[in-house]
């Protein structure tokens, strides 16, 4: 049996498909054992880190897809999602996505709020490449 | 399971009834709804929340928004939500004090009425 396992999916930037994300991770997360009371976590968590990235490339490189990686190893779920579309701050992000004249859009300040408040670990680089947002749970690892 | 929207008048206030999935795809339907409303003179909003099954930061931004709309002529939006999973997001992001949040739709009615 493989030390690690590994779901990835890559999509193209639509808000319909943060959905089919939050749906693969979570059954993923499952599969890896985490937690039952933990898998709300990760399916908001996750819908988070992609509706970030979405935003991002339909702002910068609408026919680039976000990738999100999924993987079960030592007793740990990992969730990646990397944007390759924009090296600016997750606020700059928000702000720019703020409706002109509308409603206060909140930015992905508060979808990251979000995350930091559920997910069990957060990692956040940004690279002229883009963004990564890496999060985990503890799993038992069922999966393998 | 998507995202399914009503709104009735009760008491002389607009309940509007959410069910299903509130994120960044259907979120805007919302927001559109609550900007409906507000343009046809319902100030006094409240929205029931007993059947979303899953709320984003996308979802509470609209609910934000829709609030300072409200607030713009006087009016009150509050919320009805007893699931855990949904309180949760209001408390992480501090939100709670923000809305008032009732467990049924009568009581949030009597206790805007008691305000006025």
């Amino acid at each position: 049996m493989p030390e690690m396992t590994t779901v990835e999916v890559s999509f193209t930037a639509l808000p319909a498909h943060v959905r089919t994300a939050r749906l693969v991770a979570t059954a993923v997360a499952r599969r890896s054992g985490v937690d039952e009371a933990l898998l709300d976590e990760v399916r908001l968590a996750v819908g988070e880190a992609c509706s970030r990235a979405v935003e991002a490339h339909r702002l910068h490189c609408p026919a680039e897809p976000v990738r999100i990686a999924l993987t079960d190893s030592a007793g740990r779920f990992e969730v990646e999602v990397t944007d390759t579309g924009v090296a600016a701050a997750p606020d700059d992000v928000g702000a720019a996505t703020a409706e002109p004249g509308g409603s206060p859009h909140l930015g992905h300040g508060l979808g990251l709020a979000v995350i930091a408040g559920l997910a069990d670990d957060v990692q956040i680089s940004e690279s002229p490449a883009g963004v990564s947002i890496r999060m985990s749970w503890p799993a038992v690892g069922l999966g393998r | 399971m998507d995202l399914k929207l009503d709104h009735h008048t009760n008491d002389g206030i607009e309940v509007v009834d959410v069910e299903g999935e509130i994120d960044v795809y259907t979120a805007p339907r919302l927001r559109e709804l609550l900007i409906e409303l507000v343009n046809n003179g319902y100030y006094q909003l409240v929205v029931n929340m007993e059947k979303v099954e899953f709320l984003d930061s996308t979802g509470l931004g609209v609910l934000v928004g829709g609030l300072k709309r409200v607030r713009a002529h006087d009016g009150s939006l509050d919320l009805v939500c007893t699931q855990e999973r949904i309180l949760k997001i209001f408390r992480i992001t501090g939100l709670t004090k923000v809305f008032g949040i009732h467990d049924t739709v009568d009581e949030a009615i009597t206790a805007r009425k008691a305000e006025k």
